[in-house]
This record gives C-alpha cells, structure tokens and sequence, in this order.
C-alpha cells in the first residue's frame, strides 16, 4: 500500500477577536495551504474560529517534560511575586 | 528498581485524577490499552459513515440530505481528531490506516449491520449515537489529556446527531400507519446491537479493571449499559414505539429497568467478521482508500513543485 508519510502540522485556532490563537489539535497535508484548508474543515464547522495557524509539529521545540523540576524551581521560593504575599490592614480597601 | 519506581509514581499520579500527557513517562501496558482504544474508536467513527452514507442520495428531502451529509462529515472529523490523539502515542497513521484496511483491527461491531429504510437512520441517530455519548462522556474525563480532550469536542457536536435521528422517528411515527412500522421495525433491529456497544459484561471483560484503576474507564460497560436503557425506555414510550424485549420491566426495587439477556454469540461473531455487512464495509474502505490514491499522490507532487518553486524565487 502506498504511504503519503504528509508531514503532520499542529492547528491553532483565533475564535474569535481579542483573543490568543489557541492549540486545538494537529492534521495531516501534503503543504501549508492544504493544511489551512483541511483545519477549516476538520476544526472550525461550527463557526469556532476566526483565524487559523498551522505549523509543522517537526518544528516546534519543547521542553522535556523529564526536566521540568528544574525548569520552573526558580519560581518556587518566589511567593513574594504574589501579592497575597503582603499582609495588610482591613482597613485599606480595593488593594 | 528504578522501572518500579516509576510505575509506583504513575499509578499514584492517576490515581489522584492528574493528566497523562504525550511526553510523560507511561507504562508500556497504559499506551498499548490507548492506542488500541483510540485507533479502534477512531476507526469506527470512519466506518461509522457508510450505513449512513448509504442514505445521503435517498434521503427523503433536501433538508434531511443537508443534516444527514453535515452528521457524516463530523464522524469524519471525529475520526481525524482520534487518529491525532492516537498519534501522540507514538503510532503513526499509514500504520492504523494499513491495520484497519487488513482487518487486523477492530471497530464498533454496531457498523456491519445493514441500513434497510429510512427509519434506520433515524434509529442509528438515536440508539447508535446515544450509546455513543453514553461511553463517551465519561472519556471526557479520562487520564489522557489528548484523548479527553478529543472527546470534549466529539460529545459536544453528538448531541446535534442524536437529536435529529430521534426526530426523524417522532416524524415517522406521526405519519401514517405504514411510516409507523417502519420506525418499529428499525428500533426491532437496532435495539440489541445497540446494547451490545456497550461491550461485553463486567465477568467477561478482563482488561477493565485496569482501564479503570488508571482512569481510562470510569464506569463497568454492565453499568453505563443499564444507564442507557433505563434513559432510553422513557424515550421510546413517547416515540409509542415498542422495544423488542419480553422481559423487560422496571424494577423498583433496584430503581432500574430489569432486561432481558444479550445475545452474546451474535456479537462475538459480528466480531470475529462474520456480520451481515463486515466484508462490505471493508471492501467499501479498501476501494476509496485506492481510488483516493491518484489524489495523495498528486497533492504531494503539487507541494513538491510549489516548495521548488519558492526555493527558486
């Protein structure tokens, strides 16, 4: 049997003005323009977007899920960052 | 050691109801049980088409060809959203293509049934499709991420489906006293396929209790079986329609219906092939897998050209 082997494209969608393209799934085409096509097709048949990006899914660089204890330990010891962190007479209001 | 380690930390992680993602470390058994669920539901989603496909042309108006033709092309989209899920496994998909088209892998035994009058389609909607949710609404919640994330977008567009076959019965049984046996007779054939969906009982279905300690499963097929027909016998007696079921009676005592027993020799042996329709539903796939073939193979000659083309300029 013959294997197409399209490249697999990751699909973001903008539902709607005013908010961030937003990961909605990924789909087989042959090129970029095919791959916009088919997300219409397969993502947005019930008015769900606006706006459509696709990218190669070979082309994203992620961080490894094995390392994530060090990639974010830096913002454990930082509770200062929260402003719950400051403790505050009732009397101030709306802070 | 360091393997049952990680497995004890696994186990845990599930148990506290934590999303699994692509990455993260699995057991080889959680991705194999995964990609054998997603591949064969998506599948089924895709074979899923052809009953109905068998109407589109012969729908009764232009109205019902548009719904009927809208409902077909998301079962299509339901099987793209899970052949990706499944992707994320690490399976790629000319492999579950290539298993599907073989016969070597499985699909919702509900399909090799044949769609004999328009009736049928109104049964599948509202039967075939309301068992559908019935399984899939708790994989909403499944330790999965791409997977529960999937079925959020497939339970949301099956409420539609479900919805206009049990209309098209209401229609029916309004009608005139011929167009009223014709809903009877579909809801005669699809009841007990319907209920077999839902998978063998809980003595017989050894692999559930993993998929349930990892949170694959949340509820035995005996139980959301008898969820599905204590929703649905309400359902019929609007419809005025009779299920086909001598011992079937509520029980108020249990607070449930009692019904009567499954025919389980039929269902193993729809699935080992041998159903009304097994060789024609996959037959039907081979032939437009091979005719689409000229198509793959020319859009990806025109990207080639196209990337060329940009390269040059």
């Amino acid at each position: 049997m013959s294997k197409s082997n399209w490249p697999l494209w990751e699909v973001f969608i903008r539902s709607r003005q005013g908010l961030s393209h937003k990961h909605v799934g990924s789909l087989h085409a042959a090129d970029a323009q095919m791959a916009i096509e088919n997300a219409r097709d397969v993502y947005t048949r019930r008015q769900e977007g606006m706006s459509i990006w696709v990218v190669p899914a070979a082309e994203i660089t992620a961080s490894s899920p094995d390392e994530k204890d060090e990639l974010f330990a830096p913002s454990d010891d930082k509770i200062y960052r929260h402003p719950t962190f400051y403790d505050l007479p009732d009397v101030l209001k709306h802070m | 050691m360091e393997e049952m380690n990680l497995l004890d930390r696994f186990e845990a992680y599930v148990a506290d109801n934590k999303k699994v993602e692509p990455k993260d470390w699995m057991p080889d058994a959680y991705r194999k049980t995964l990609i054998r669920q997603i591949s064969q539901h998506a599948h089924s989603e895709i074979v899923g088409m052809l009953p109905e496909g068998n109407w589109i042309s012969r729908a009764p108006s232009l109205k019902r060809k548009a719904i009927l033709l809208a409902k077909v092309q998301d079962e299509a989209g339901h099987g793209l959203y899970l052949y990706s899920a499944a992707e994320t496994l690490g399976i790629d998909r000319d492999t579950m293509i290539e298993e599907l088209l073989s016969g070597k892998a499985k699909y919702s035994s509900i399909f090799n049934y044949p769609t004999l009058n328009w009736a049928d389609i109104g049964a599948i909607g509202w039967l075939v499709d309301g068992a559908a949710i019935m399984n899939q609404v708790p994989l909403c919640k499944c330790s999965y991420g791409p997977y529960a994330r999937a079925m959020v977008r497939v339970c949301k567009e099956e409420s539609f489906h479900q919805r206009q076959g049990y209309q098209i019965l209401l229609t029916m049984t309004q009608g005139t006293a011929e167009q009223k046996a014709m809903a009877q007779d579909a809801l005669n054939r699809w009841w007990w396929p319907s209920l077999m969906m839902f998978g063998p009982s809980d003595a017989d279905s050894p692999h559930s209790a993993t998929s349930m300690r990892w949170k694959i499963k949340h509820f035995s097929n005996d139980e959301l079986r008898q969820r599905f027909v204590d929703m649905t016998i309400p359902q019929a007696e609007i419809l005025g329609l009779t299920v086909p079921d001598a011992d079937l009676k509520w029980n108020e005592e249990r607070g449930h219906y009692d019904f009567g027993a499954i025919d389980w020799e039929e269902f193993y042996n729809v699935i080992k092939g041998n159903g009304p329709c097994n060789r024609e539903r996959l037959a039907a796939r081979r032939k437009a897998h091979e005719n689409g073939a000229w198509v793959r193979e020319a859009a990806t000659a025109h990207a080639n050209k196209r990337a060329a083309k940009t390269k040059a300029a």
